[in-house]
């Protein structure tokens, strides 16, 4: 009992008597940072853009037809031909800059979340089954999980790439092998604790199936740290797929992603064109920060409900 | 301890062999690298040649042993590229990328730690805000943007720094470096601060979860009472306690540093090992990637090893426990 | 120097603890004096503001927690007016402290010995190494650790607890202090050490004239140890005399309560005697005296906080209804 610390030891006073689902509360709680509400908000925006852009981008960069050469490297502001101002200006080609950004997000958040749920599957079904049957699986899974982890994920995609060589499918399985492993790990290591507990003994003893022990009572209690891991991943993945399209090793030219229209910029950015790359930039960075705000928020919000 | 030492060097040999396996599988097995060795009109006849002349028409296994054999004989290989022997091309482009990746990790020590422990010590102040928004900045942003960026502004705008390449080297114990030059430090400092970004913030956040957490513990109150001056408190009695975490991520992430200079060198034709392999993956130069994949693995293992030994003599308590067990 | 005046003197302290729950008042007016040589007990349950009392004397509370009244008179200087580099030059030289949790007092990844030396040097700097060295060997074996230069050499984790409390003792008496302020420091140790630390804190304080404050929610430590006996209740000290007066005619019901509560060889067989009910929230203290609710001579009088009385000769009681009866315990 110790009063060293400052605050005395007191109890609590009487609670008012409310009903409060858990979800209200948990809105309640992270809503509490006005930072991480609006990053919500711009995180729901971006992605309405992506998903709706054919509808919203004011044209299509990538109809050959309707785009001219006559009209790039246009600076922002500038009008177009036929009356259409070009807000961010144009690109070497002549393509409109916003309307290659909202594509652009498109794709970049695309992958992104695509390799992020297939991984977070992987890593799920992995980390749950090293912690529910533990021993000698669970020493041999960790090892691997150990050593993976060991590596940068930049250098397992770049090792997977060089062997693969380019496409959407194989960056795509190239970022799903390099993130499954913090999932795998995350979720090992909050199933371990449920999976100490008596009531999974309880249920063992009942044979009850493994599966059922293991997504009706494991799992559920994984969710929280699986959220706050998933939603910052996603944002890595999404940084590495725009440098490594960047590197040029990445996404191929059909399908221009962020990184991509950064790295066609990179060479006028020394002529003084510097909106080429800036603007996607400033795109890919404002995903980027809303999502790791975000996260943070629901680490946060989620971490001391998991100590009660 | 030498137990613990021999130990973690077993562990290390078997995870450099199965990388190896895995790399040399996965570039010579599943690419055909005949397809670059010859023209498209060889002849069936030429091609056999080819294939026999590399051992390519031998069972895997054998293909393998002779590859390790060869590797640890230090030979991975001509690089189809250059013609030279894989191996010294690479070795003769660490040095930069060594620079670039130590520069970079003392630029994150030397600013990340004090704005992590003040952010600690003073959380509630407007300065240390700015620090942690920053830092959430410093770790989203894409490295190869900022450093684009970095070249924009204070190259082209501003004129201050130079935009690309490497300095003038000087060597020092036979090994060419440029920080020795000013020449070599102004072209060493943007792409070093393009890359410690990353660290830096990582290193903030870490130092004042440390510090935060240490700040409230009996010791320090105790140190308190005991009349100890702040700054002894401070340098000495939380840092030895916030030190064990940030050494032990930070020498993890030193193997990270190396990976990340791939980008950096990219962006700022810093002429490592990093600019090499890009290339090399765009021009499918086999032996290059493999020997490339094969030293970053070892370099990998070296580095966990020495930070698994730096962590058991910082944190005493580790020592112990290794010697009970 | 101050012959015949107390080493320590405190008058109406208080210190609020100021949360978004509200202020607790965990030290509510608190006073009390130790003399040259003195043993002082402060006794109470936790929650009662024994050690925020300790802390706020050494400057040391915690936000949210503040000193907002009172005096600290420390050989006739205010410690509550003095700035932190003064406050600092007395800390762990003039007045020492001893904590309540050997495991985490000492710095887990420092070696003993530079934590007994930066005590010495932090507030002599011409003291060379090697002579203050010579000083925590000396000191170490003071309490009775053996082997003290091997000892020196260890970090604190390859020491059991107790021998841990005897170094966080040792450092304390480094400098030879005029006052210690010792927070529970036997409470985490097991009963036969605590009778031998017990045994040479008295005689210490006989020997060197070094008052000392004992602070525990434990009576039959005090019982064996102090001279003079606070007994403190929701951060008001409710009953003060000398030890051997308050504990054969205790006028408190509180502090009847606590002795009738200790077990001892003529209840043996009988149920244990318990204060009913619980301490109160600090957040939410009644008016009035906080223990009425637990007391069975409550009444409309106790509705207004109880001043200061003297019931009997060298006893300071709050109270509307002292139990003046000799012998009593259980109310």
């Amino acid at each position: 009992m110790s009063d060293a610390a400052a605050t005395p030891a007191a109890a609590t006073p009487a609670e008012t008597v409310k009903v409060e689902t858990p979800f209200r509360r948990f809105c309640r709680d992270y809503a509490d940072s006005r930072v991480a509400t609006a990053a919500l908000a711009v995180l729901a925006a971006i992605i309405l853009l992506a998903l709706f852009a054919p509808w919203i981008s004011p044209t299509d960069p990538y109809d050959l037809a309707s785009v001219s050469i006559l009209d790039g490297k246009l600076k922002p502001g500038s009008q177009s031909m036929d009356g259409m101002t070009y807000w961010l200006g144009t690109d070497g080609a002549g393509r409109d800059l916003v309307s290659a950004i909202i594509y652009g997000l498109r794709i970049s958040l695309g992958v992104g979340v695509m390799s992020g749920v297939f991984a977070l599957c992987i890593g799920t079904a992995v980390g749950l089954a090293a912690a529910y049957f533990g021993g000698r699986v669970d020493a041999f899974i960790m090892r691997v999980v150990d050593i993976q982890l060991s590596f940068p994920a930049i250098l397992i995609a770049l090792i997977l790439l060089a062997i693969l060589g380019k496409g959407v499918d194989k960056i795509t399985i190239a970022l799903v092998i390099a993130q499954w492993a913090y999932y795998a790990r995350t979720v090992r290591g909050s199933a371990l604790v449920e999976r100490n507990k008596e009531y999974i003994e309880a249920a063992q003893c009942l044979a009850l199936g493994h599966n059922r022990i293991v997504f009706r009572h494991l799992f559920p209690n994984c969710l929280p740290p699986l959220i706050v891991v998933g939603t910052i991943q996603t944002a890595h993945a999404i940084s590495l797929e725009a440098t490594l399209s960047f590197l040029g090793v990445g996404l191929p030219i059909s399908e221009p992603s962020l990184g991509l229209l950064i790295s066609n910029g990179f060479d006028f950015m020394l002529s003084g064109l510097y909106w080429i790359s800036f603007f996607p930039g400033v795109a890919l960075l404002v995903t980027i920060v809303a999502i790791n705000l975000v996260g943070d928020q629901l680490r946060d919000v989620l971490n001391p409900r998991l100590q009660k | 301890m030498t137990v613990f030492i021999i130990r973690r060097i077993m562990q290390s040999l078997a995870v450099v062999l199965v990388m190896s396996f895995i790399v040399f599988g996965g570039v010579n097995i599943v690419g055909d690298p005949v397809e670059m060795m010859v023209s498209d009109e060889a002849t069936q006849e030429e091609r056999e040649k080819v294939i026999r002349s590399m051992g390519l028409d031998q069972p895997w296994y054998v293909q393998y042993g002779r590859f390790v054999a060869g590797a640890l004989e230090g030979n991975l290989g001509k690089s189809f590229v250059y013609g030279e022997p894989a191996l010294e091309i690479i070795i003769h482009r660490i040095p930069a990328t060594l620079e670039l990746a130590l520069a970079a990790l003392l630029l994150a020590v030397v600013i990340g730690i004090p704005l992590g422990v003040y952010a600690g010590l003073k959380p509630d102040t407007v300065a240390s805000k700015s620090i942690m928004a920053g830092s959430i900045l410093g770790f989203s942003l894409p490295t190869f943007w900022v450093g684009l960026m970095f070249i924009m502004v204070f190259a082209v705008m501003l004129g201050w720094l130079p935009s690309t390449g490497r300095g003038d080297t000087v060597p020092l114990m036979g090994v060419d470096v440029s920080f020795l030059t000013l020449d070599g430090l102004a072209h060493l400092f943007l792409p070093a601060l393009n890359l410690a970004l990353f660290k830096i913030s990582l290193v903030i956040r870490l130092a004042r979860a440390g510090t935060r957490e240490v700040v409230h513990q009996d010791y320090i109150k105790f140190a308190r009472a005991k009349g100890l001056r702040n700054s002894r408190i401070v340098l000495v009695h939380l840092m030895k306690n916030i030190m064990i975490p940030v050494v032990t991520v930070l020498g993890l992430e030193f193997g990270g540093l190396i990976a990340f200079s791939v980008v950096t060198e990219t962006v700022f034709a810093w002429p490592g090992m990093g600019k090499l392999i890009i290339d090399s993956i765009q021009s499918l130069d086999r032996p290059v990637i493999v020997a490339y994949l094969m030293i970053i693995v070892l370099i990998f293992v070296i580095i966990n090893l020495v930070v698994d030994v730096l962590y058991s003599i910082l944190d005493p308590r580790v020592r112990l426990s290794e010697i009970k067990s | 120097m101050n012959d015949g005046a107390p080493t320590l003197q405190v008058d109406n302290l208080e210190t609020h603890f100021f949360t978004k729950d509200g202020v607790a008042k965990a030290v509510d007016g608190v006073s009390f004096s130790v003399g040259r040589g003195e043993i002082m007990g402060l006794v109470g349950e936790s929650g009662s503001g024994k050690s925020v009392t300790g802390f706020s004397i050494l400057g040391l509370v915690d936000p949210p927690g503040r000193v907002v009244g009172g005096r600290v008179l420390f050989q006739g200087t205010d410690l509550l007016t003095l700035d932190a580099e003064g406050l600092r030059q007395l800390r762990g030289n003039r007045i020492a402290m001893i904590f309540q949790d050997p495991m985490m007092t000492l710095n887990p990844v420092l070696r003993v010995d530079t934590q007994m030396i930066e005590t010495v040097r932090a507030h002599d700097a011409s003291v060379s190494e090697d002579a203050a060295r010579a000083r925590a060997r000396d000191a170490l074996g003071q309490v009775g650790i053996p082997s003290p230069d091997e000892r020196l050499r260890a970090y604190p984790h390859q020491f059991s607890g107790g021998m841990r409390q005897r170094v966080a003792i040792a450092i304390a008496l480094l400098n030879k202090p005029d006052l210690i302020i010792a927070d529970e420091p036997t409470t985490a140790l097991d009963v036969t050490i605590q009778g031998q630390i017990l045994y040479e804190a008295q005689k210490l304080c006989r020997e060197t004239g070094t008052a000392l404050i004992w602070i525990t929610h434990d009576l039959a430590v005090i019982a064996g140890l102090a001279d003079r006996i606070s007994v403190m209740y929701a951060g008001r000290i409710v009953e003060q005399g000398d030890l051997g007066d308050v504990l054969d005619r205790p006028a408190h019901p509180y502090t009847r309560g606590l002795l009738g509560s200790v077990p001892g060889h003529n209840t043996r067989g009988k149920r244990l005697y318990q204060i009913p009910g619980m301490t109160p929230s600090l957040l939410n203290l009644p008016r009035g005296c906080a223990f009425k609710a637990r007391c069975p001579h409550g009444d409309e009088a106790c509705d207004v906080a109880p001043d200061i009385t003297t019931p009997l000769p060298g006893r300071a009681l709050r109270c509307a209804h002292p139990q003046l009866d000799a012998g009593g315990r259980a109310p």
